[in-house]
């Protein structure tokens, strides 16, 4: 028999339900590798060894009591923007490295309350700012593919543990590709659910109007069952949706027969690499032989998303960050000499480079006089980008596309260049704007490394994405494929 | 658009930002080839395009005027980094 | 010779029970931060959820301003760093506020009134309280404040006189008094006052530079405010000097106002609409709902005042000033039937009362109840004025009811004519020159000397014999 560690989460779930595993086997199993792999990996920033083995023998006593729900004892992780009451939540921050959240957010009371037990917080790019998570006060996550290489970012933590099997699932968010381009490194299954699907509240912000929280797990089954979990309306977030939340698990096995694939044009000009061509092909051949059909279809303004893109979330960041201040929690720099001083250096001191790098591109683009040229242009931008997708969504079920240029790169290749970096996104970042739901799923490797293709769907059509990406996954054996050497 | 080490101090400033000078000089670059990227945007004609904000465009819901907070002074302070007397402490100020 | 041109920006605390972004209470005097939320303190990751309430309150001050409402309103977010300012920056509204363009009328002091014009009115949350004083090189952050609602209402800058901006203080302090969005009370910082001021030449028409005096607390301060910084302006410009575009504080032990360079440096608030909060659009429905409930405003109550109790278009719009005032006038006068009257005692005694103690109307002594019993008591003869003011005087003191006093003083008015006679007769036998000097008398310099007379009588019944009657049985005994 495989190891337990092996299992996806609905294998698991399945386990767990035929008695034929305990909660507190999987929590052991899991904590186990972690203990042994976390040291090369650094994928968790904390992990909450005692709280879940406890939370384990709970939820193996509600289960013989039959209280339990049907995911009580399943174990889960949390990237470290989710704040967690009692423990740590870094953000991967040194401003927030002695902040124990006095509160739980939405996604993680509702984890909770569904009985799930969290292993710990998972390392990311500091303020989720970041493609490749070397962003983190607390050091940078290695692929575990390739331990010289990046796993991506900024959820980088999530992705990692998910692929080196450290947690079945993760919880991960998404502001300009942070769910699906380190699910693409990691060859993990990451949705970025539609703005609004899962509640803000306790996701400590980035760029608000971008945010979405969502989930990385090895397969898109596993996604459906974590995202029923937290999706929903949350009336502590304003823009939150009002929407029921369907069973994304029901429509997994509908058939493709029918459906349409649209091609963005700009998706797959001459600049895609050729391998990554290829394999999308690949992907596109497996839909073809499930029935679905495939078009062209243009997003004229997808190559000024990044350019907006680095306008708006850095202006939301600017002020969502003024918060970090030094006075009511967090870091404080020693001794300060006024008001001023305790000011900029408690924030000089306590963020890294890359979000200083984005307040002060913010503030400037927000600051009298260039308002009109920098942040309307982005917001006006915005609103060409969304009417693309929505017009091209029109004559099609699902937008498919490369999730990232290219395979994992080598750690510090990037770190001198921030606008190289920041390309990373490029087909990822209007989905955010357009605030629609986007996964990306196992592709074939390159050069034994992972890629992932994406999904775009229409607002609140992750059942569509989902059922998709589970179609393709019956049918190939790419999602299955686990790194070696770890 | 491009910046300058002044303008960089300054925005450094509003944001309450320390940034030593070897900082503000591999800032300045960064943020002007920042700005190189951003200007792409400059090339599209957004006449009578209405900004975007949200992008689903919803309303805001409302809620009833009810009190629902109990105080929890203690805990929000215990991770305060100074506080006495129930007050959050900083440097004298002088208005 | 200058003219001063002022605008000021009033905020006002609306009385909700909750704050305008999470539920916590609004109450005032609370121990530091025990009434500071998640939201209330900033902590990252939360996010705001706007008060219904709120709406319906700036709504019906916009309408009872006759001003346009703003059906999709937008929150900004205005950034600048303070420590009572948990999240770096206030949540308002720049753009779309939710009140637009209304007005006001004001009445100045030769009887005419003027029209001032109100550029907005938008909601904000207020921010917290710095403590100065209790350590040592430190300052205290108490944030239960931070998060109460405010409506600022910015007016045009068309006063030109610290008296006129105290007229129209007053006017938007009844307004928000008679709809009971806010307390208004000026001492607790329920209301405060920024004022803008600029001199120019007169019949210049260029502004001058302007200088804002912030958190002014009291009627009476804004008038000395507003008048010691024309003239501080004024020195300067006559000194050949230049005015500086400033902030500054009124400082009403010195009189003066100073500088407030704390806030000055780097004012760029960098606003832009929260990404954590969508419009807020109002239809008809709720608009006309709010509509629907306004009450009577302080003019409408000033000309139905006129015509149903006929008192003066002056001491009408004294008693409709203050609410609370009018409505206890109007319980007097519709319980006593005597519209006059009851104008009298209330501006007479009951507000001289109050503004010697600066009490308040809603728990003064003297119930409406009362004092129409006393008006009904002077109706019938049974009080004079002067005994009526020693009636009042033991309602003052809480002392009983009004029969019971006249009772236990023994204060009932004699009126029986054979029972003044008697103390007529006595004064005439007690005087006997003065009767003879009356007698000898031309008529025209008679009813001059009558008033010793009446004086004795009124002394000997202990003020209690109708003066009316006392008249006439003396002119007629002293002629007979």
């Amino acid at each position: 028999m495989s190891q337990i560690t092996d299992l996806s989460f609905s294998e698991l779930k399945k386990a767990l339900g035929d008695r034929t595993l305990s909660s507190v086997d999987i929590t052991n199993a899991f904590l186990d590798r972690i203990e042994t792999l976390n040291p090369t990996l650094n994928a968790f920033i904390t992990i909450t060894h005692d709280e879940a083995m406890q939370a384990a023998k709970e939820a193996d006593a509600a289960i013989s009591n039959g209280t339990a729900t049907a995911y009580t004892g399943l174990p889960i992780a949390h990237k470290d923007l989710f704040c967690t009451d009692g423990t740590l939540t870094t953000c991967g921050s040194k401003i927030l490295s002695n902040f124990v959240a006095p509160y739980d957010a939405h996604v993680v009371s509702q984890c909770k309350n569904a009985g799930l037990v969290s292993l710990g917080k998972l390392n990311m790019d500091e303020f989720a700012m970041g493609s490749s998570n070397e962003n983190s006060y607390y050091g940078p996550v290695k692929n575990p593919w390739d331990t010289t290489r990046v796993p991506g970012g900024s959820s980088g933590g999530s992705a990692a543990a998910v692929a080196a099997q450290l947690t079945p699932l993760a919880t991960a968010t998404d502001t300009g590709g942070s769910i699906r381009q380190p699910a693409a490194f990691t060859g993990t299954s990451g949705l970025k659910p539609t703005y609004g699907r899962v509640s803000r509240f306790g996701m400590i912000a980035y760029a608000s109007s971008l945010d979405q929280g969502g989930l990385i797990a090895h397969t898109a089954e596993d996604v459906a069952h974590g995202l029923g979990l937290i999706a929903g309306h949350d009336s502590r977030d304003s823009t939150s949706a009002n929407q029921p939340v369907p069973d994304y698990t029901e429509t997994l096995n509908d058939s493709l027969k029918g459906k349409v694939i649209g091609i963005p044009k700009q998706f797959f000009d001459d600049r895609l690499d050729s391998r990554m061509h290829q394999a999308m092909n690949d992907v596109l051949e497996v839909f073809k032989s499930l029935g679905a059909t495939t078009i062209e279809v243009s997003l004229d303004h997808v190559a000024e998303a990044i350019p907006a893109y680095y306008v708006i979330a850095p202006a939301e960041a600017s002020a969502n960050l003024s918060r970090f201040d030094g006075v009511r929690f967090g870091y404080r720099a020693d001794s300060p000499a006024d008001l001023m001083d305790l000011y900029e250096r408690s924030r000089g001191e306590g963020f890294g480079s890359e979000v200083k790098r984005r307040i002060l591109i913010g503030t400037y683009a927000l600051s009298e006089g260039y308002y009109d040229a920098y942040y309307k242009k982005a917001q006006q931008i915005r609103r060409l980008i969304r009417d693309d997708f929505n017009r091209a969504l029109s004559s099609c079920d699902l937008l498919f596309g490369p999730t990232t240029p290219s395979t994992a790169f080598v750690l510090g290749e990037k770190t001198a260049d921030p606008v190289a970096m920041y390309l990373e996104d490029i087909y990822t970042v209007a989905t955010n704007m357009a605030g629609l739901p986007g996964g990306s799923f196992q592709a074939p490797l390159i050069d034994g490394l992972p890629t992932g293709y994406q999904l775009t769907g229409r607002a609140f059509g992750e059942s569509m994405i989902l059922n998709a990406a589970h179609q393709v996954q019956l049918a190939t054996d790419w999602h299955t494929l686990r790194p070696e050497g770890v | 658009m491009s910046l300058t080490s002044d303008d960089v101090k300054r925005v450094a400033k509003l944001a309450r930002l320390g940034l030593t000078e070897a900082e503000t000089t591999e800032t300045l670059a960064q943020l002007n080839s920042i700005l190189e990227l951003v200007d792409q945007m400059q090339q599209i004609d957004t006449h009578g395009v209405a900004p975007l904000a949200h992008p689903l465009e919803l309303k805001q819901t409302l809620r009833a005027d009810a009190v629902t907070e109990t105080d929890q002074r203690e805990k929000f302070q215990a991770i305060a980094p100074q506080a006495d007397a129930g007050l959050y402490l900083v440097p004298r100020v002088v208005e | 010779m200058y003219e001063a041109v002022i605008g000021l920006e009033v905020h006002v605390q609306l009385s909700t029970d909750s704050k305008i972004f999470s539920g916590s209470s609004t109450n005032f005097g609370a121990e530091p931060n025990t009434q500071a939320s998640l939201i209330d303190l900033g902590m990252p990751g939360v996010l705001p959820v706007p008060n219904a309430k709120v709406f319906e309150m700036a709504v019906k001050f916009g309408l009872a301003i006759d001003a346009e409402i703003g059906r999709e309103s937008i929150f900004d977010r205005k950034n600048y760093f303070y420590p009572d300012l948990p999240k770096g920056y206030q949540i308002s509204q720049f753009e779309k506020p939710i009140v637009g363009p209304g007005r006001v009328t004001i009445s100045l002091e030769d009887g005419t009134s003027k029209t001032i014009n109100v550029t907005r009115a938008h909601l904000e949350e207020d921010a917290g309280k710095s403590v100065h004083d209790a350590f040592d090189g430190m300052t205290g952050v108490d944030l239960n404040r931070a998060g109460t609602p405010l409506l600022e209402i910015v007016s045009e800058p068309e006063l030109r006189s610290a008296k006129e901006a105290v007229a129209y203080l007053k006017v938007i302090h009844s307004i928000i008094r008679y709809l009971d969005i806010s307390d208004g009370n000026m001492a607790e910082g329920s209301m405060r006052c920024d004022c803008n001021v600029s001199i120019r030449p007169k019949g210049s028409d260029t502004l001058g530079t302007r200088t804002e005096i912030k958190n002014v607390n009291s009627f009476r301060f804004v008038e000395k405010a507003i008048n010691t910084e024309i003239n501080r302006q004024i020195e300067i410009l006559e000194d050949g000097g230049r005015v500086i575009q400033e902030t500054r504080l009124y400082d009403p032990d010195k009189d003066e106002t100073r500088s407030m360079r704390s806030k000055e440096e780097a004012n760029d608030y960098r606003y832009f609409p929260d990404p954590d909060l969508l419009p807020v659009v109002l239809d008809d429905s709720f608009i006309s709902a709010c509509r629907d409930a306004l009450p009577e405003l302080p003019e409408a109550r000033k000309a139905r005042y006129i015509s149903e109790y006929g008192i003066t278009d002056y001491d009408a719009g004294v008693l409709v000033a203050d609410r609370d005032v009018a409505d206890y006038f109007a319980e007097v006068a519709n319980t006593s039937g005597e519209g006059k009257l009851a104008a009298n005692w209330v501006m007479g005694s009951v507000l001289a009362e109050l503004n010697q103690t600066s009490g308040s109307i809603t728990d003064f002594a003297v119930t409406a109840k009362q004092l129409s019993d006393l008006i009904g008591r002077i109706k019938d003869n049974t009080l004079n004025s002067k005994t009526a003011k020693t009636v009042f005087e033991a309602l003052l003191a809480s002392e009983g009811e009004v029969d019971a006093i006249i009772e236990s003083k023994g204060l009932v008015q004699v009126t029986d004519t054979g029972a003044i006679e008697a103390i007529v007769d006595e004064v005439i036998a007690e005087n006997p020159d003065q009767v003879a000097n009356y007698r000898a008398a031309p008529e025209e310099k008679q009813g001059k000397m009558l008033g010793f007379f009446v004086g004795q009588v009124m002394k000997k019944s202990q003020g209690k014999a109708n003066p009316q009657a006392v008249n006439q049985i003396l002119s007629s005994k002293l002629s007979g």
